[in-house]
C-alpha cells in the first residue's frame, strides 16, 4: 500500500531577487510500514523534502500525496491538523519541552493536539515508556537525562498519537555511534510492533546501512532508490 | 484549558526571576492606585464635608434666576410663603433628606456706632440651620457652642469683620438694610459669637434669627431666599438632585413654567474644581498603572516568544493548532496580570485596614481631629482589577499572535 507519492516535486526558495532551487523535480513512492532513509550531503534537499512530506513546507510545483491527501493544497490550519492526526516528528536536537517531565512531554500531543481522556492517555504513555525503555525516568526533566534518552522520549512522543508516519530529521546526528544504533533499533522495533512508517534523513554512511529503503539525493535530485534485501524479506 | 493553564504556569515558573519582577511591578502599580484612590477619596470626602456641612448643605433650592444674580442677593427673587410651603411638602416626603433650613439672605450695613462696613447676612431658624449645617457651631471661635445657635436679637459675625471693627462678644452693633420697596431700616443686635472664615461662598457671612431678618427687611409675609438641604447619605446626591428637580418642576408660575431650581453644592462652590482635579489625578494614576502593566507584560511576553522560538516551532510541527498556541501565550500574560492584581489588591486592602486601625488624626480647616479613613469601594477594586487583567491580556496579544503565526520550519531552524 502506497503511503506517499511524489510526482515532479519542486521546491525553490527565493532569497531576495535570487531563486535557489532546493528540490528539482523528484518522483518517488513510499509504502506503508517501511523504514526509509533520505541520504545525501548537506544542502542536497533532504530536509526540504522531509518538510514538504511533513506539511511544514509547500512544494513550489509538482504533486505530493500523503495518506491519499494532496498535502500541497492544505492551508496552515489544515496542515497543522493533518500533522497532529497522522504524523510524528523526531528532531536532531530532540526538541523536548524543558519545563515538562518525560511523561508530560509524551503526553503533550495527546492533550494539546488530540485531547485524549486521561485514562487512555495514561495507558498509552505507560506502554510507550516501557517500549522505549524509559519507564523508570518518567518524572525526570529533559535536563536530567542523556542525549540518547532524550531521543527515546522524542520517539515515544512522535508515536504517542498512533501516528502512521514518523519523520525524523537527522535523528542520530547528536548521538554517539552506539546510542545512534540503539535509537535506530528502537525506531525499527516500533515500526515492527506498531506498523508505523519511519522516514529519516542522514548523511552518516553507517546509519544508512540500517535503512531498508534508501533515497539518495544530490543537488536536489534523486539519484536512485535502494531497497535492501532484508526489507523485502521482512515484508514478505 | 486546564492543561494550557498548567503549561502556562510552568512556563512562567521557568523564568521565575522575570515573572517575579513583572508581577511585582503590576502588584506595586495596583497597590499605588488603590491606596491613592482610598486616601484621595478620604481627603475628598473631608473637603466636600467642609463645604456641605460648614456652609452650603448638600443641595439648595432657589427661585429661578436667584443663583444667576446671587452676588447682589436680590430680594425680589425670594420665595413667597405658598411656594416655600410646597417645597417643604416635597422635602418632607423624601426619606433621603436628613434636614433642611430656610434662609433669608440680604446685604446690609454693619456698624459699631463709630465705624461702618458692608456685610452679607443670613437670617436662619437656628435649630434647623444647626441640623442642616452641623459644622456651624465648630466655626465659632468665640462664643458659646451650646444650642441654640442664636436667639432673637443676637448676631454671629465673621472673624475678619470683628477684627476690623474691633467688635467683641456682647457688644451691641447695628444692621441697616434696604428692603424691596427701597425703605431703609435699622436694628440693633448683640454679638453672640465670632465665626471663623470658611472657604467658598457665604464663608464670611453673618447670621441672625430669620424673624429678625424679616423684621429688618419689613417683610409683609415670611419670604425665604433659599432652602439648604442636608442628605442622610451624600452618595445619593445625584439621585436626590434629579428627583427633587422632577418633583419641584410641578411648582409653576401663572404661565405654567417652573419657578424653582435645585443646585448641588458643586454647582454653587468654585471648590468643586478641586474635587474634579482629584478625580483627574486619579484618572492619570490609573493611566500610569495601565502603562506600567502594558509595557511590563508586553516586554515579558515578547521576550518569552523570542526565547522560545524553537519550542514554538516544535509544538507547531507536532500539530498544535495555532489557536492553542495563541491561547497558551495569552494565558501566560493573563496569569501575570491576575497574579499581580490579586497580590496588589490583597496588600492594598491590608494597608487600608492597617490605616483604619492606626487612626491617623489631623486638622483641616475648621475641622479638628479628623481621622484619615481611606476606603475603596468594591466597584473601584473590580474596575482596577479588570483594567489590569485586560491590559495584561492585550499586552500578550501581539506576542501570542506572532507565536501562533510562526512558520514552523523557520522556528525550528532558529538559533
Amino acid at each position: 500500500m502506497q503511503l506517499i507519492r511524489a510526482e515532479q516535486l519542486v521546491k525553490t526558495y527565493r532569497a531576495g531577487e535570487v531563486e535557489v532551487p532546493a528540490v528539482k523535480g523528484v518522483d518517488f513512492t513510499i509504502d506503508a510500514k517501511s523504514f526509509v532513509a533520505f541520504v545525501g550531503p548537506s544542502g542536497s534537499g533532504k530536509t526540504t523534502l522531509l518538510n514538504m512530506i511533513g506539511c511544514l513546507d509547500h512544494p513550489t510545483s509538482g504533486k505530493l500525496t500523503v495518506l491519499d491527501t494532496d498535502v500541497a493544497s492544505l492551508d496552515r490550519r489544515a496542515a497543522a491538523n493533518f500533522r497532529g492526526q497522522h504524523m510524528g516528528f523526531v528532531f536532531q536536537d530532540f526538541n523536548l519541552i524543558p519545563v515538562l517531565s518525560v511523561y508530560e512531554n509524551i503526553e503533550y500531543p495527546l492533550i494539546m493536539v488530540q485531547n485524549w481522556p486521561e485514562q487512555k492517555r495514561r495507558a498509552q504513555i505507560t506502554r510507550l515508556l516501557e517500549a522505549v525503555g524509559m519507564a523508570g525516568q518518567a518524572n525526570k526533566r529533559p535536563d536530567q537525562i542523556s542525549g540518547g534518552q532524550k531521543q527515546r522520549v522524542a520517539v515515544a512522543r512522535a508515536l504517542a498519537t498512533n501516528a502512521k508516519l514518523v519523520l525524523a530529521d537527522e535523528p542520530t546526528a547528536n548521538l554517539d555511534h552506539d546510542t545512534a544504533y540503539q535509537v535506530l533499533g528502537l525506531m525499527k522495533k516500533m515500526r515492527d510492533e506498531l506498523g508505523t512508517t519511519f522516514l529519516f534523513s542522514t548523511h552518516d554512511p553507517k546509519i544508512m546501512a540500517e535503512a531498508e529503503v534508501l533515497f539518495t539525493l544530490e543537488d536536489g535530485r534523486l539519484n536512485n532508490a535502494t531497497v535492501a534485501a532484508k526489507a523485502e524479506a521482512a515484508h514478505a | 484549558m486546564l492543561n494550557v493553564l498548567k503549561i502556562a504556569l510552568r512556563n512562567l515558573a521557568r523564568y521565575g526571576r522575570r515573572t517575579l519582577l513583572t508581577s511585582t511591578l503590576i502588584t506595586l502599580g495596583v497597590v499605588a492606585v488603590l491606596l491613592f484612590i482610598g486616601i484621595a477619596g478620604s481627603f475628598k470626602a473631608l473637603m466636600i464635608g467642609q463645604f456641605t456641612d460648614g456652609v452650603l448643605g448638600n443641595l439648595e433650592v432657589h427661585r429661578k434666576g436667584y443663583v444667576a444674580s446671587i452676588d447682589s442677593l436680590p430680594l425680589n427673587l425670594n420665595m413667597p410663603p405658598a411656594m416655600v410651603q410646597k417645597v417643604e411638602q416635597v422635602l418632607d416626603k423624601m426619606p433621603q433628606i436628613d434636614a433642611y433650613s430656610e434662609r433669608v439672605k440680604f446685604g446690609a450695613m454693619f456698624s459699631n456706632f463709630t465705624e461702618t462696613t458692608s456685610i452679607r447676612i443670613n437670617g436662619v431658624v437656628p435649630a434647623k440651620e444647626a441640623a442642616t449645617i452641623p459644622l456651624m457651631p465648630g466655626r465659632l471661635i468665640e462664643g458659646s457652642k451650646q444650642p441654640p445657635l442664636l436667639r432673637p436679637g443676637e448676631i454671629l459675625i465673621p472673624k475678619l469683620l470683628a477684627q476690623g471693627l474691633k467688635v467683641k462678644l456682647g457688644d451691641t452693633v447695628v444692621l441697616v438694610a434696604t428692603n424691596l420697596q427701597g425703605s431703609v431700616n435699622g436694628k440693633t443686635f448683640v454679638v453672640r459669637g465670632i465665626l471663623d472664615s470658611a472657604s467658598g461662598p457665604s464663608g464670611r457671612d453673618g447670621y441672625i434669627d430669620i424673624n429678625d431678618a424679616r423684621s429688618l427687611l419689613r417683610m409683609t409675609q415670611p419670604e425665604v431666599s433659599e432652602i439648604a438641604i442636608r442628605l442622610k447619605d451624600p452618595a445619593q446626591l445625584d439621585q436626590v438632585d434629579a428627583q427633587l428637580g422632577r418633583d419641584l418642576a410641578g411648582v409653576t408660575n401663572q404661565q405654567g413654567k417652573p419657578v424653582l431650581e435645585v443646585h448641588t453644592w458643586a454647582e454653587l462652590s468654585p471648590f468643586s474644581s478641586i474635587v474634579k482635579m482629584i478625580d483627574l489625578l486619579t484618572l492619570f494614576i490609573k493611566i500610569m498603572l495601565v502603562s506600567i502593566v502594558l509595557v511590563s507584560v508586553l516586554n515579558v511576553m515578547i521576550m518569552a516568544v523570542y526565547e522560545r522560538i524553537r519550542e514554538i516551532g516544535t509544538i507547531a510541527a507536532i500539530g498544535t493548532p495555532p489557536a492553542r498556541i495563541l491561547s497558551l501565550f495569552l494565558t501566560e500574560g493573563l496569569l501575570l496580570g491576575v497574579g499581580g492584581t490579586a497580590l496588589g489588591t490583597a496588600i492594598s486592602l491590608a494597608v487600608i485596614y492597617a490605616l483604619h486601625l492606626r487612626k491617623i488624626v489631623f486638622n483641616f480647616g475648621m475641622q479638628q481631629g479628623l481621622v484619615l479613613a481611606p476606603s475603596v469601594s468594591v466597584r473601584d477594586v473590580v474596575v482596577i482589577a479588570a483594567m489590569v487583567v485586560l491590559m495584561a491580556l492585550l499586552a500578550s496579544l501581539q506576542p501570542a499572535w506572532k507565536a501562533s503565526r510562526m512558520d514552523p520550519v523557520r522556528a525550528l531552524s532558529h538559533v
